[in-house]
């Protein structure tokens, strides 16, 4: 409740700082400091002191799940603010704004990790998805941006559409919008399948899971940079922290009727995603599907649904997200944003580059880093709920994963080429990359720093 | 602890080399690890103290796993192979100029840390880790010095070694699952009792990902390439240690854990390697560039040692041991001169060189005790481990196709003689050429490495008897383990 109150207050003051504060590094001073009292607000309420009582009426449910969750997002932001939000100001004008629309996003993400109500999770859903569309079309004067927020606009509000529809029907067969009071005893009511599918369905399209996936790479490619780092992240993140909660809670019970369809999806979007990441030849674009392929991957929590499941997807989330933001984060600077571009990087940046090392392999799911560990807890999950085929179709694609990003790392390191940074690299730029590369290695070998929250 | 100290000196070494700017400081600093690594590995050995072999401690609780090292026979002989390669290698090295020295030598060591904790690690988890952590230097090592076409080949050899390695992950992940105590120590998985059907996929899963680092025939296609592309320091290290990863992988982590599995697959597994041996032997003597020549002939010999690893029989696989040491000595050597002949003419063309028998003495001398090592000729160490592996196939129980696969393999030792000799009078014999006119020969440092190695193959060749110690409890326990008879075939 500390993060939900707090952040929507944040994006409150940010929304009318614009008129009190002249300059931009005032703006961004309060975003900071903003931020890290809704991270302190989080921590407290996850050693047990909450700071607002309000009763939710039995519709959410903060749970050290929700809240490790929502921890691991706002430190995610934080990581996101502190590398990239000087971008920002490349974009447009309204530059506290854009503050004021990720501090939404956030109070948006603790609706979608603590509902126990249908409501909450669409008002959720919703909160996330409305101020993106605003950021992907964030850049006025350009063409791309504006197809950008249209496109996902258009699909947004459909998928949206069928989520309603979808909750209606599971009313309509349960008569609770509790998700957990949804035992069913006898035979499946043909509406709750109904109604499951179609949740199944919008859910999927915002994770975007193929074949819902065709938005993705389009928003993606279209939105400025420095808001596709933070959509293709946190946010996609966040969307799958709802969706387990949502079929641990509501449907865990009629697994029989969805596994399949399920393990179909995780398979497409394995295989989509990471062929297609094979062939392209802008690292942007690149990032974009294998957010498709890592979306794979989380996935198989949602096949799975166990205790190990839980704790990967909270550490996929954070080792996916840091290693992303990284990566964005650098990508932004450059004025080539092709493979091309990166080409004899490691020479005039050899510790960013060593960092973007580190992110890579991580991505990868090489061993000693966080995506190695939290890849293997989805294996795990997934050999211990019993189908060794997905897991070994799910590993084959991860070894076609590293061909893409390690394109990235041999135009950085064994190719020769004088490329031009757009925006200069600064001591402290350096130093955050290298602390988050610093914590992914620690993650990956020591994943219970990290999963022991979720228990003391 | 030795067995940890064993591992950290190459470990944190590695680590404090990449800060040595200075090619020097990083290449003596380089040197003075790998011969304390030697020094604690020789010791570690000749200890009688068992505590001091074995190395627990938590870690990845939650997982089921630990960090635990162990050295048993087959470990400590590995290890030290590992041990005593580096200094050579580096001896031998010495006047190669790098780029980025304190790079290069800073991933050659953490190299060796992968290697010595693949071969001691008890817990699949981990050894998982170190497997990997092997990997990722070398890949960087041929991509940053190696030769022309580096990128491609390399990235080839990567792709390929991964894919076996997340398939290996699934297998171990298949066990975890299996184990009543949801462990990935070595026992559990040593004490599991599968069904046949599930022995059978975890056989392949596992299985591939060591063919695919033997090489193994079909999987050998990256070999070749990566030996050829990658600076010669680090060839050494890939095919006279890294190829053993995959032979002690199987002989570890496959054969005890599913046994029926590995004598149900056993003549498919016998089978790859016996047309591996014959097709990359006929492939060895059609070769006109030294490097290639060499890489299809460790495929013929790491061949043999599959083969015979699936014979499971005492003298076979004692045979077995011996030779995975030996050849990892006797490739050394052979890298060793291919880089002399490269660095003084220019190239490694067979058709180029000739005549160089006269002009230097001492190489040729040595390049010629080697290469009868490499066709095991009696009284070199190779003929011990090589007769031990035919004796082993010849005698076993366990395939009914026994006398066909020695015949077949043993074709090896005629092609082996016809390639290796051809190789030998190319360079050596015969006209000098403009090339080779003015050959000088080689340089003291040289010479040390080559003369130990020399030493080391008329040592074992004569006396092999400390090598076949050391193995020799080993071998019986592994027969125990991997041992059908209770399952009532044979």
């Amino acid at each position: 409740m500390n993060t939900l109150i707090l952040s929507a207050l944040s994006g409150v003051i940010m929304m009318f700082s614009g008129f009190m504060l002249n300059t931009r590094t005032a703006v961004r001073t309060l975003a900071h400091i903003l931020l890290l009292v809704v991270i302190a607000g989080t921590v407290l309420e996850l050693r047990g002191t909450t700071l607002f009582n309000v009763d939710t009426k039995g519709m959410m449910v903060f749970d050290r799940f929700a809240l490790l969750f929502t921890l691991v997002a706002n430190i995610c932001t934080l990581a996101y603010f502190a590398l990239s939000s000087k971008d920002m100001e490349r974009v447009g004008n309204n530059y506290s704004d854009y503050f004021a629309l990720i501090f939404f996003i956030l109070s948006g993400i603790v609706l979608a990790a603590s509902f126990k109500s249908l409501l909450i999770l669409f008002l959720g859903i919703e909160i996330i998805s409305i101020p993106l569309y605003i950021l992907a079309g964030s850049e006025k004067l350009n063409l791309k941006s504006n197809e950008a927020s249209l496109k996902y606009f258009l699909m947004g509000a459909f998928s949206t559409g069928l989520m309603l529809m979808g909750i209606a029907l599971v009313y309509g067969a349960m008569g609770t919008f509790d998700t957990t009071r949804m035992e069913v005893v006898g035979a499946t009511p043909v509406l709750l399948t109904a109604g499951m599918m179609l949740l199944l369905f919008s859910m999927s399209f915002k994770a975007s899971a193929a074949p819902f996936h065709f938005w993705t790479p389009d928003v993606y490619d279209g939105s400025p940079t420095v808001f596709t780092s933070y959509m293709a992240t946190v946010v996609k993140a966040a969307f799958f922290i709802a969706f387990m909660r949502l079929f641990t809670d509501a449907f865990g019970g009629i697994g029989m009727q969805w596994k399949l369809i399920v393990s179909i999806i995780v398979a497409m979007t394995l295989f989509i995603g990471n062929i297609t990441a094979v062939f392209q030849q802008s690292v942007k674009r690149m990032l974009a599907y294998s957010s498709i392929a890592q979306a794979g991957f989380m996935m198989l929590a949602i096949y799975s649904l166990n205790a190990d499941a839980r704790e990967g997807l909270i550490l996929y989330a954070a080792a996916y997200s840091l290693a992303t933001i990284g990566i964005f984060a650098v990508l932004i600077k450059m004025k080539d944003q092709s493979f091309e571009g990166f080409n004899g990087f490691a020479k005039q940046y050899p510790t960013i580059a060593a960092t973007l090392v580190v992110f890579l392999l991580s991505l990868a799911g090489i061993p000693l880093t966080a995506g190695f560990i939290s890849k293997f807890y989805m294996l795990k999950a997934t050999v211990d709920g019993g189908s060794l085929g997905l897991a070994i179709f799910a590993v084959l694609m991860a070894a076609v994963s590293v061909y893409y990003y390690f394109r990235l790392i041999q135009s950085m390191y064994f190719k020769e080429g004088s490329q031009v940074v757009a925006v200069p690299m600064t001591a402290g730029f350096k130093y955050t990359l290298v602390g988050l590369a610093a914590v992914t290695v620690l993650l990956g070998i020591f994943p219970e720093l990290l999963t022991n929250w979720l228990y003391f | 602890m030795i067995v940890l100290l064993l591992l950290l000196l190459p470990l944190l070494g590695g680590l404090v080399t990449f800060f040595l700017k200075e090619a020097k400081a990083a290449r003596g600093w380089t040197l003075l690890v790998s011969l304390a690594t030697l020094a604690v590995s020789i010791y570690a050995l000749t200890t009688k103290s068992t505590n001091a072999l074995q190395f627990s401690t938590g870690w990845m609780g939650s997982l089921g796993s630990s960090f635990s090292l162990g050295l048993d026979g087959m470990s400590g002989l590995l290890c030290l192979l590992t041990a005593i390669a580096y200094p050579l290698i580096l001896i031998a090295t010495w006047n190669s100029e790098y780029r980025k020295p304190n790079n290069f030598f800073g991933l050659m060591l953490l190299t060796q840390a992968g290697l010595i904790g693949v071969f001691t690690s008890t817990d699949a988890l981990l050894f998982y880790f170190f497997w990997e952590l092997a990997l990722v230097p070398v890949y960087f090592l041929c991509s940053g010095w190696g030769g022309e076409r580096r990128i491609p080949v390399t990235f080839k050899f990567f792709i390929y070694t991964f894919t076996g390695s997340v398939l290996m992950l699934i297998g171990l992940l298949y066990l975890y699952s299996q184990t009543p105590d949801r462990s990935f120590a070595l026992e559990s998985f040593y004490a599991l009792n599968l069904s046949n059907d599930a022995q059978s996929w975890v056989f392949w899963l596992l299985f591939i990902a060591f063919a695919i680092k033997m090489p193994m025939f079909p999987f050998h296609t990256w070999q070749p390439d990566t030996y050829e592309q990658s600076p010669t320091a680090t060839t050494m290290v890939l095919s006279g240690v890294m190829v053993k990863m995959g032979v002690f992988g199987v002989i570890r982590w496959v054969l005890p854990i599913v046994p029926a599995a590995s004598f149900a697959w056993g003549d498919v597994a016998m089978s790859m390697a016996v047309i591996g041996i014959i097709y990359a032997s006929v492939i060895a003597i059609q070769q006109n560039d030294l490097k290639r020549l060499i890489a299809y002939s460790s495929i013929a010999h790491v061949g043999l040692m599959a083969a015979t690893i699936f014979a499971e029989n005492k003298i076979g696989m004692q045979g077995v041991m011996m030779q995975m040491f030996n050849h990892g000595i006797n490739l050394i050597g052979l890298w060793i001169v291919v880089e002399l002949i490269e660095r003084q003419f220019g190239t490694r063309k067979l058709s180029e060189l000739g005549g160089i028998a006269q002009k230097a003495p001492a190489l040729t001398i040595l390049l010629v005790i080697i290469a009868f090592a490499n066709i095991s000729m009696p009284l070199t160490n190779a003929f011990v481990g090589e007769f031990m592996m035919f004796t082993g196939i010849w005698n076993s129980g366990v395939t009914q196709y026994n006398i066909v696969f020695t015949a077949l393999a043993g074709l090896s030792i005629i092609l082996g003689a016809v390639y290796t000799l051809n190789m030998v009078q190319k360079i050596f014999f015969g006209a000098t050429n403009a090339i080779t006119t003015n050959t000088h020969d080689i340089r003291g440092n040289e010479k040390l490495a080559l003369g130990i190695i020399v030493i080391l193959i008329l040592a074992f060749g004569i006396y092999p008897q400390p090598l076949l110690n050391l193995t020799d409890g080993f071998v019986d326990n592994w027969l125990k383990e991997v041992s059908i008879s209770n399952l009532g075939v044979n």
